[in-house]
């Protein structure tokens, strides 16, 4: 859409967030009316009200915010564990052929293995402890960032390689300031997926398995399908889904764009 | 080391020969090559494609290495790509991740015996030396073709290698950029006295540029002609006598190309 110069323009732009607003809250009320009205079984699916009264009451009783604090923290160590792994491993699966076609291939295939399945192992391994469900978490990230820090480093541009190398570059000067800032823009995106992956794989993790050093918010959406109270399930995934939309929007999707349009490939 | 003795010339090239495995068998792209690079010359290698010209700047460079015969840069061998010569490539190279002054300084930095002021003041005066001193803050993204390569030639220029090695760094410019910018590379070549071997397959451009022409045919690469040029600097690319002499080094070029069809090569 081009800049109008007609005076009708400001007003269209005043209802791109208005006519979205209206029909979700048109949604929301049909749906309140259904279950009040008995059309639907209120066990099966709870009242948008009761699911916000069930979101206010654990809000200001703190049950939410410990919860979401718990699984957050697991998130982020995880998914730094398994970054700060997966970036050199990346690496020298870019630079090394043999370690490419062993440990290379490896990720290759592990990336595709949903990462509850390492659930079982994991509490072999570790019990029913924090380290477990870290340990879930890694596996659902290192292999995403291998894979794409591999990528991103063996597609750079043969001509930066050649340019820094006439200038004297080499060894870690070459790593550092030539194939890292020259694959970045690949490996912030790996890192997104292993974000996503990490946050899949927690998420089933603190559902299947009740871990005895915290009380997540998966934990927290299966202790409501124990007490058979879907409001709670439902509020937990809204939850869910908005930390996953926050990372994306305030992290992830920003960091993109910056990389791409500081380097002319995006306006 | 008695590099400053005038007699040594900047780079003596002693029979070099180099072959590449390529899919259709062992192809030889510069053979029995032997030229002397005087100091502070401006030599330009001139010759169809195929001619191996562009091989044997990467030789020059030290980015590949010769199957016989010897390069000396003054009187040590070339092994390995070095800051003593710098290479322009027929891309610009630079690094988007970085301004046009971090693109600058990317060589100075390199040197250690340099402080961090030194740096500055030297890239920025190679910086306005190319006319781009206002444009030290842009993007490379954000500069046209020929204002990039200007850069590029800062970047080359600014660490003051020995000799300054060129990869048809014009070819990719509009005429009128490029045009100006034969006029900006003699006016620095006068001011500096660099030795500067550049590659084109442009026969007016290495009229118009250098002091000393050579011509190379070929299947395999091989040296068929050199021309003295001793017009007054600086040149326009439209001069009559100019446009005479390439005239002249054109038709060499045909008749050599005329032997190879016919009757095979004649060293």
């Amino acid at each position: 859409m081009t800049e109008s110069t007609e005076a009708h323009m400001p007003k269209m732009k005043l209802a791109r967030p208005v006519i979205p607003t209206i029909l979700a809250l048109a949604f929301l009320g049909g749906w309140e009316w259904f279950v009040r009205t008995g059309h639907v079984n209120e066990v099966l699916v709870p009242a948008p009200s009761h699911i916000f009264k069930w979101f206010y009451e654990s809000l200001t009783n703190g049950e939410l915010l410990s919860a979401t604090w718990v699984t957050m923290r697991r998130l982020m160590i995880g998914f730094a564990i398994g970054a700060a792994l997966g970036v050199p491993l990346g690496a020298l699966c870019a630079r090394v052929r043999w370690i490419r076609d062993t440990l290379g291939v490896l990720a290759l295939g592990l990336q595709t293995l949903p990462s509850v399945c390492w659930v079982p192992l994991a509490l072999l391994w570790f019990g029913q402890e924090e380290s477990a469900v870290l340990f879930v978490v890694v596996m659902g990230t290192v292999w995403a960032v291998v894979i794409a820090v591999q990528e991103s480093v063996l597609s750079v541009q043969p001509l930066y390689l050649r340019a820094g190398m006439t200038m004297g570059s080499k060894g870690w000067h070459m790593w550092s300031h030539v194939i890292f800032p020259a694959a970045l823009p690949g490996i912030v995106s790996g890192m997104k997926q292993g974000w996503a992956f990490a946050w899949r794989s927690l998420m089933a993790a603190e559902i299947f398995v009740v871990i005895l050093t915290g009380f997540g918010l998966g934990s927290l959406l299966h202790a409501g399908r124990e007490l058979l109270r879907m409001d709670q399930v439902m509020g937990v995934m809204a939850v869910v889904v908005g930390v996953g939309l926050l990372a994306d929007v305030i992290f992830f999707a920003p960091l993109e764009r910056w990389l791409r349009r500081s380097r002319g490939l995006e306006r | 080391m008695s590099n400053e003795k005038t007699i040594t010339p900047a780079l003596t090239l002693r029979n070099v020969t180099k072959r590449f495995d390529g899919a259709s068998g062992r192809v030889t792209a510069v053979e029995d090559i032997s030229l002397d690079v005087r100091e502070g010359e401006f030599l330009v290698l001139v010759g169809p494609s195929g001619c191996g010209k562009s091989t044997l700047l990467s030789l020059l460079a030290g980015l590949e290495h010769t199957n016989e015969g010897s390069i000396l840069l003054g009187e040590e061998p070339v092994r390995s790509p070095g800051r003593d010569r710098l290479v322009m490539f027929q891309q610009d190279a630079l690094f988007p991740w970085l301004n046009v002054l971090d693109n600058v300084l990317f060589g100075l930095r390199l040197k250690p015996d340099l402080t961090e002021a030194e740096r500055l003041e030297s890239a920025r005066y190679y910086l306005s030396l190319v006319g781009l001193a206002d444009k030290e803050k842009a993007r490379p993204h954000e500069l046209s073709g020929g204002m990039r390569q200007r850069v590029a030639l800062a970047r080359s220029l600014a660490p003051n290698p020995r000799v300054l090695l060129m990869d048809e760094p014009f070819s990719a410019l509009d005429a009128l950029t490029r045009d100006q910018l034969y006029g900006d590379l003699q006016k620095i070549f006068t001011k500096r006295k660099k030795t500067i071997i550049l590659v084109t397959h442009n026969i007016r451009e290495a009229v118009c540029l250098g002091d000393r022409v050579v011509l190379l045919s070929p299947h395999p690469g091989r040296i068929r002609e050199v021309f003295e040029i001793n017009l007054p600097r600086p040149r326009r690319i439209n001069d009559p006598e100019l446009a005479s002499l390439a005239a002249k080094v054109t038709t060499a070029l045909s008749s050599h190309l005329n032997d190879g069809i016919n009757g095979g090569p004649h060293a």
